[in-house]
């Protein structure tokens, strides 16, 4: 068994947690994306005792790959419950890899306002960056083969699992 | 006439050109109103534009003049941030005799990567995306009395929006369905969505038996013909229906088949009243009925440049 196959996600959440409680500001605000980032946001949401709902992206609007792979699938709409302008937004994702999907996440973010900070807070970090982004928090860093994919999956208790293919 | 495959899709199945709503399968009709709901919510944001269609030039083609219609796909593509370039072929090329194909094969020539085409002549944007490079998409934004699929699917949208279930549904269209483009496209699309009763209303010479065999149920008469309904389309009467000595008069068609709120209160009492566009107060329609409750007229030009904008980026982002 590998490094990879032996996370535990619900470890790795607590100290997700732990991570974005220092992380957020007063006055901040949590933004997942879809869809493994918006379930930990939702989370997250509930465990600080946030008011209200955290934000969703959707990045499909955003994606760099649009001339290969089309619109691939249905696109989930971005909901942003708040005013982004002038506020401390942690986002939130399940695994940082090459930094395209948080690249574009900014760019719909800005779509909506101008934040007065954006912060990435993952599970984990497989490295593979192609842009300069990075993570102020990642529980856990490893290391996969580029032709295997991992996503966090849900099951129907609301407890977190790493799928990996 | 183009042999078996569907020249709107390529091997997978997926949407590469529109040309009409006949023939496409209920899967890639819900998928378009899907994708036309995120778009929707663009129109919300600060910035109303998103990055899908950068670079890309949008040739609006319009053989035929029709300023709301080519504003409505300027404004789509704008959105998606194409390159939008505007011909008005009526009185340029073709008045000098240029030949479709030549003015085609000139404007892909300036890397045109997608046409949307107006056209008086039905199967014109078949025969373009036909000759035009692979590479190259064509959306039908009107051709004779054939077809007008993106009306066909804003309707659709509208409908959805107000109604949730096709299933359950009766769909009157009431007017001039026999030249009509749009009444073909919505009975294609109503008919593929599953709704059970679709009416054609309207006088024997707008109205002729044989819509039938569309599987229509034809209604000579305006009040079997809204009655219950829970959606009322009505179409725009042209001004030269009445000169073609095919109606009396403007007044005896309105007394007749003309929507006022007595005939719309024979429908359900939820009904909503949709319309094309533009739209003849006193004509086919009561002022008080295009300014009432039940009026989602408004609403469906809204809707009709979030589709645009998904039936734009879904065939921009399938190869051929």
């Amino acid at each position: 068994m590998s490094a990879a196959e032996r996370l535990d996600a619900e470890a790795l959440y607590a100290e997700l947690l732990a991570g974005v409680r220092r992380l957020l500001k007063p006055g901040g605000a949590l933004v997942g994306i879809t869809s493994g980032g918006a379930w930990l946001a939702e989370r997250l949401q509930r465990d600080l005792g946030l008011a209200g709902a955290p934000g969703v992206l959707s990045i499909a609007l955003h994606r760099d790959d649009f001339s290969e792979r089309g619109l691939a699938g249905g696109a989930a709409n971005t909901k942003l419950p708040f005013e982004i302008d002038g506020r401390h937004i942690v986002l939130v994702d399940d695994v940082l890899y090459t930094g395209r999907t948080i690249r574009a996440a900014v760019n719909e973010l800005y779509d909506f306002g101008r934040p007065a900070s954006v912060a990435l807070a993952v599970l984990v970090d497989r490295g593979g960056r192609e842009l300069p982004i990075a993570a102020a928090c990642a529980p856990a860093t490893i290391e996969l083969p580029a032709d295997k994919r991992i996503r966090l999956a849900r099951d129907d208790g609301g407890k977190f699992r790493f799928e990996i293919r | 006439m183009f042999g078996r495959r569907n020249p709107q899709l390529n091997a997978n199945d997926e949407l590469i050109h529109l040309l009409s709503i006949e023939g496409l399968p209920q899967a890639t009709l819900q998928h378009i109103l899907d994708t036309a709901g995120t778009f929707l919510s663009v129109n919300e944001r600060d910035v109303k534009k998103v990055p899908l269609l950068r670079g890309k030039s949008v040739f609006n083609l319009f053989f035929e003049n029709s300023t709301r219609t080519r504003t409505t796909f300027e404004i789509a593509a704008k959105r998606l941030s194409a390159d939008v370039i505007n011909l008005d072929i009526a009185r340029s090329s073709t008045a000098k005799g240029e030949s479709l194909l030549d003015t085609i094969a000139n404007l892909s020539a300036m890397h045109a990567d997608m046409f949307v085409v107006r056209h008086s002549e039905s199967g014109a944007p078949y025969l373009i995306a036909q000759h035009c490079a692979p590479h190259v998409h064509v959306v039908n934004a009107g051709d004779g009395r054939h077809s007008h699929p993106t009306q066909g699917l804003l309707d659709m949208y509208t409908i959805r929006h107000y109604k949730h279930d096709f299933t359950q549904l009766t769909v009157a269209i009431v007017g001039d369905i026999v030249h009509s483009r749009v009444a073909r496209s919505d009975i294609h699309a109503l008919t593929t969505l599953g709704v059970p009763e679709i009416r054609a209303v309207g006088p024997k010479t707008l109205v002729p038996g044989d819509l039938r065999e569309m599987g229509v149920r034809v209604c000579h008469d305006m009040a079997e013909g809204v009655r219950d309904a829970d959606v009322i389309i009505m179409l725009r009467l042209q001004n030269e229906r009445m000169s073609g000595a095919m109606l009396p008069s403007a007044g005896e068609y309105f007394k007749t088949f003309g929507l006022d709120a007595a005939k719309l209160a024979l429908a359900k009492p939820d009904a909503i009243v949709m319309h094309p566009g533009p739209i003849n107060r006193g004509v086919e329609i009561d002022s008080a009925v295009v300014d009432g409750q039940q009026s989602v007229i408004l609403p469906q030009v809204t809707f009709g440049i979030a589709v645009r904008m998904a039936v734009m980026s879904i065939i921009a982002g399938n190869s051929p």
